[in-house]
C-alpha cells in the first residue's frame, strides 16, 4: 500500500552524512527533521544576499529548505526521507537549472 | 544522475486501465472520498505526494501511529476501511506520487492525472493514471504574512512546527514563541509544551470576541467546545497564558532567530505605541490560518470564488462537483474548515464522482446533513472571529523581504508601484520579481496583493476582490509540483 514499510521505529540510531559529518535519524524522519533535531537550523545560503535558510513551511511548498542530496541540488529537505549513507550537503546559491516549475 | 529522457523508465503498470475515480490527496478528505467512491461500486486509485497517508492533520509517525491528534477514531475507521479496500483490490493506493497536472475527462475520453513517483534513492518516474471521474483533495498550506526577520532560520510556520512534532518527533525549539491568529495555534502550543518546550509567549492577534457573536455555531459543536476546554486546561498546566490582541511584529538574530518583538495590537492591527516587548526565544511558529492549495484545480479550469477568510476557494455544487465536468473537490479546497468537515465532504464527493463514472448517473442529493451544516457553521464562525487586518502592513520596514525566494524587499515592491507605475499586483510582480521564484508566489502572493492594493489606494471592498483574483491567478501554474525537464520530455503523449 505505502511505499515504505511501516514498522516499529528502530532503536539503533542510523546516520547520514551532512557536510562530511554523521547526523543521526530515526526511521521515517525527513532529512530536514533530522538536521533540525541535530541542532542545525540552516543548510542553504540564498542566491543574492547569501543568507542562511532552513525549514519554513515544513510540507514542501515554500522551497526554502533546498539542499544537495547525493549530488542532486534543489532537493526539499523537509520531504526527502532520511536514509543511511545519504550524502547531504549545504546548498550555496542556485542549484541546478533544469527544474521546471 | 540521469539527465536524458531515455534514462527514465516510464512506470505505467496499468497503461490502458481506466479507473472509475482518481483521488488526488490522501488527507482526511481524500481518504474519505476513496471510501465514498467504493461504497458506490467505484474502482479507485488514490495518489498522494507524502510518504504516508493522513494529510496535514492525521499525520502518522514512522511507526504508523498518529500522535497528538484528536478524532483518532474517525481516522482509524477511515484507514481500516481503506486497508480493506486495498486488500480486496478495489483501491490502488499510491503514496510518494506528486501530481503535477490534471486533465479533465473530455468528449467521452477519461481524465488524465500526471504524477511523478519519487522513491527514496530511486530516480523519479513518470506515472500517468486515467479515470472517468477525478476528485481533488489537495488540502491547504499555512497562510503567512511577511514581517521583519521572518526569513531568519528558526522562524517557521505553525503548520511546520506541528508537522515536525507529529510526523518526525522533533520539537522545534526549547524556548518557543507561537503567534498568529486562529484556533490552530492552541494545539501547536499545547503540543510543544507537552513535549518539553517552554512556550514563552502565545500571541493571538484577534480579541476573541468574534466568537461571542455566534454562540449557536459554538454550541452546535460541543466536541469543539470540549476540545477548546482541553487546550485551555493543558495550557494552564504548562503555565502558558494566551495573550489576545498581541502579535510578534519582528524577529531578530544574525544566523538564526534569537528574540522577537511582541506588541499589543490596536483593532486594525497596528502596533499600540510603547507596547513592544523583546522576548528571547530559539524558535518562532507563526500562522494566520490556511490557504487552500488550488493550483491543480485552477490549471484544470475549475472556477474559484471568494471563500471564508477572504481567500479564493473552489466553486462546488451540493454534490461537490466543480465547474469542470468530471472533477469533484473536497476538504480545504472548498473552504478551510478542518479535518472533520473534510471527511464529510470527501465521502460525499467520492460517492457522487463514482456514481457519475459507473453510469449510476447523478445521485439524488439529500439536503446537507445536520453534521455537515454544523461543521460549516463552526468554520464560518472561526473565519469571522479570526480575520487578517490590514494594519499588519505597518509592521513592515523597507528592507523586510516580501518574496523569500527572490529576496525582494518591500521597497522594491512599493517602488514598482510608486516609481514604475504598476497599478496591479501582476504588473508589480513582473517589475519586482516578487512571486517569480521557486514557490511561485505561494508564500508571498497574499502580501503582494495587499501591499499593492494599499499602495494604489484601493478601498476595502476592491482590495478584498483583488486579493481573490490575484491569488486565483497565482494558483494558475501549468505545473503544480516540481518536475524535471527530463521527466516532462519523457511523458508519454496523452490521448
Ligand atoms: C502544515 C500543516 C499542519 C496542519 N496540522 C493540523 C493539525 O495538527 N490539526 C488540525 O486540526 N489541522 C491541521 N492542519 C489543517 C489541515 O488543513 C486540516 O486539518 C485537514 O488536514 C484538511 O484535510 P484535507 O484532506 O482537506 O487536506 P490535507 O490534510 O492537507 O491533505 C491533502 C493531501 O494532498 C496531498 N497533495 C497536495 N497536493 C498534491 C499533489 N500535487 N500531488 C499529490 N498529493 C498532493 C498532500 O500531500 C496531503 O497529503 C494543518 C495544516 C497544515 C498546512
Ligand atoms: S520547508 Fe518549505 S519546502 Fe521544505
Amino acid at each position: 500500500m505505502t511505499d515504505e514499510p511501516i514498522g516499529a521505529a528502530p532503536v539503533a540510531a542510523q546516520h547520514f552524512s551532512f557536510d562530511g559529518r554523521p547526523v543521526a535519524f530515526t526511521g521515517g524522519q525527513s532529512v530536514g527533521a533530522a538536521l533540525w533535531a541535530d541542532g542545525v537550523r540552516s543548510w542553504r545560503s540564498t542566491r543574492h544576499a547569501g543568507r542562511p535558510r532552513g525549514i519554513f513551511c515544513g510540507i514542501g511548498v515554500c522551497f526554502d529548505c533546498l539542499v544537495v542530496v547525493d549530488g542532486r541540488a534543489d532537493e526539499r529537505a523537509c520531504v526527502v526521507p532520511a536514509r543511511p549513507g545519504l550524502d547531504v550537503r549545504t546548498q550555496e546559491g542556485s542549484g541546478r537549472a533544469d527544474l521546471a516549475l | 544522475m540521469p539527465t536524458s529522457p531515455s534514462e527514465y523508465a516510464a512506470d505505467q503498470p496499468q497503461a490502458d486501465q481506466v479507473w472509475d475515480v482518481a483521488v488526488v490527496g490522501a488527507g482526511p478528505a481524500g481518504v474519505a472520498a476513496a471510501g465514498g467512491a467504493v461504497r458506490r461500486e467505484g474502482r479507485v486509485v488514490v495518489l498522494d505526494a507524502e510518504q504516508r497517508p493522513g494529510g496535514q492533520y492525521w499525520r502518522q509517525g514512522p511507526d504508523g501511529v498518529g500522535r497528538h491528534h484528536h478524532d483518532r477514531r474517525v481516522w482509524q475507521d477511515e484507514m481500516s476501511l481503506l486497508r480493506d479496500y486495498v486488500e480486496t483490490g478495489l483501491v490502488d493506493h499510491r503514496q510518494s506520487h506528486r501530481v503535477w497536472r490534471v486533465e479533465p475527462p473530455r468528449d467521452g475520453a477519461p481524465g488524465v492525472v500526471h504524477a511523478v513517483r519519487s522513491l527514496p534513492g530511486g530516480p523519479d518516474v513518470a506515472v500517468t493514471v486515467r479515470a472517468r471521474s477525478i476528485v481533488l483533495a489537495s488540502g491547504a498550506h499555512d497562510r503567512v504574512l511577511p514581517f521583519p526577520g521572518w526569513d531568519l532560520p528558526g522562524v517557521v510556520t505553525a503548520g511546520a512546527a506541528q508537522a515536525l512534532l507529529k510526523e518526525h518527533g522533533v520539537v522545534v525549539g526549547s524556548r518557543v514563541v507561537v503567534s498568529g491568529t486562529g484556533p490552530f495555534l492552541l494545539p501547536v502550543a499545547t503540543g510543544l509544551a507537552a513535549e518539553g518546550a517552554r512556550v514563552v509567549a502565545l500571541c493571538e492577534a484577534s480579541d476573541g470576541r468574534g466568537w461571542l457573536g455566534r454562540p449557536r455555531a459554538l454550541l452546535g459543536m460541543p466536541s469543539k467546545l470540549l476540545e477548546g476546554a482541553g487546550f485551555a486546561a493543558a495550557l494552564a498546566r504548562h503555565r502558558v497564558r494566551p495573550r489576545l490582541r498581541t502579535a510578534v511584529v519582528a524577529a531578530h538574530g544574525t544566523e538564526r532567530v534569537e528574540s522577537v518583538d511582541v506588541a499589543r495590537l490596536a483593532s486594525d492591527w497596528s502596533v499600540v505605541p510603547g507596547s513592544v516587548r523583546r522576548v528571547e526565544c530559539d524558535a518562532l511558529a507563526v500562522g494566520w490560518g490556511f490557504l487552500p492549495r488550488l493550483d491543480l484545480a485552477v490549471a484544470a479550469g475549475c472556477a474559484t470564488t471568494p471563500g471564508p477568510g477572504g481567500v479564493p476557494v473552489l466553486v462546488v455544487d451540493d454534490t461537490f462537483a466543480t465547474s469542470v465536468p468530471g472533477i469533484w473537490a473536497a476538504g480545504e479546497m472548498t473552504g478551510v474548515g478542518g479535518a472533520l468537515l473534510a471527511v464529510e465532504e470527501g465521502q460525499a464527493a467520492g460517492m457522487h464522482a463514482a456514481a457519475a463514472a459507473t453510469g449510476e448517473g447523478r445521485l439524488v442529493t439529500a439536503p446537507a446533513s445536520k453534521r455537515l451544516r454544523r461543521l460549516r457553521a463552526f468554520a464560518a464562525a472561526m473565519h469571522a472571529a479570526h480575520p487578517v487586518r490590514d494594519g499588519w502592513q505597518t509592521w513592515l520596514t523597507d528592507d523586510t523581504l516580501v518574496c523569500r525566494c527572490e529576496e525582494v524587499p518591500v521597497a522594491a515592491l512599493t517602488g514598482a508601484v510608486d516609481d514604475l507605475g504598476a497599478t496591479d499586483a501582476r504588473t508589480a510582480k513582473l517589475l519586482s520579481r516578487c512571486g517569480m521564484g521557486w514557490c511561485q508566489g505561494r508564500m508571498c502572493g497574499e502580501a503582494v496583493s495587499r501591499i499593492v492594493s494599499a499602495r494604489t489606494g484601493c478601498d476595502a471592498a476592491s482590495s478584498a476582490a483583488r486579493l481573490c483574483t490575484d491569488l486565483a491567478g497565482t494558483a494558475n501554474r501549468p505545473v503544480a509540483a516540481p518536475v524535471t525537464l527530463g521527466l516532462l520530455a519523457a511523458e508519454p503523449p496523452s490521448p
